[in-house]
């Protein structure tokens, strides 16, 4: 079986790995409440979704 | 190709998915609102929707297949009376899927199915929740004062 004939260094590994970043959610304002909320989700602070209660949120 | 390749297979055998798919859409016609992950409410949709214009027929003939299909007579029963009315002239696009974010456990993307049609329904069931939570709230808070009253020395 053909293999690699070198230990690949810290550096080119490193290098290869600068590019794997994570990606901010896209937030946007809950129009009930103004926290922050994902799009097309319920808002988790007040469980409201167009412009009608989901759930109701705890405490 | 992906050519015919539809719905999703939900880490299940064929039976053990029509068996899902059967309880999910009974749960659904039952309670009006269900609560599952985004992938069984997104594939509860193409189960039921069908179902239920075949059942908007109400002749004999569609009783009996959607019943075959179904195999609840309670569950018949709601779909062929209250749903069917409430329901009315809509055509086709009988259920909702709002998303509620992922789960905590297994951070699965949790949603809710509901009847497009049962908005007053489960909004009032809703509301007389709220206010029953609020009524035990109140009833606590006057358990503990009532309470503390009681022995004033002792909590301090």
């Amino acid at each position: 079986m053909p293999n690699p004939k070198r230990k690949m260094s810290k550096t080119r590994r490193d290098k290869r790995r600068t590019h794997y970043k994570a990606t901010a959610p896209t937030l946007s304002k809950c129009s009930n409440c103004g926290e922050l909320k994902l799009a097309h989700h319920v808002c988790p602070s007040c469980g409201y979704f167009a412009g009608r209660s989901m759930f109701i949120p705890k405490n | 190709m992906r050519h015919q390749v539809k719905g999703r297979k939900l880490k299940r055998t064929a039976t053990h998915r029509d068996a899902l798919l059967r309880n999910l859409a009974m749960s659904l016609i039952l309670h009006k609102r269900i609560k599952t992950t985004v992938a069984k409410a997104k594939e509860l949709r193409t189960f039921v929707e069908p179902l239920i214009t075949k059942a908007r027929k109400g002749d004999l003939n569609s009783k009996r297949l959607v019943m075959s299909v179904l195999r609840n007579k309670d569950a018949g029963k709601v779909l062929f009376g209250e749903v069917i009315e409430k329901i009315g002239e809509r055509k086709g696009g009988y259920t909702r899927v709002i998303k509620l974010g992922n789960r905590l456990g297994d951070a699965a993307e949790v949603a809710v199915v509901e009847l497009v049609d049962f908005n007053a329904v489960i909004n009032e069931a809703a509301s007389s929740k709220k206010e029953e939570k609020a009524q035990k709230k109140e009833e606590k808070k006057a358990k503990k004062a009532a309470e503390q009253k009681a022995l004033p020395p002792e909590s301090k």
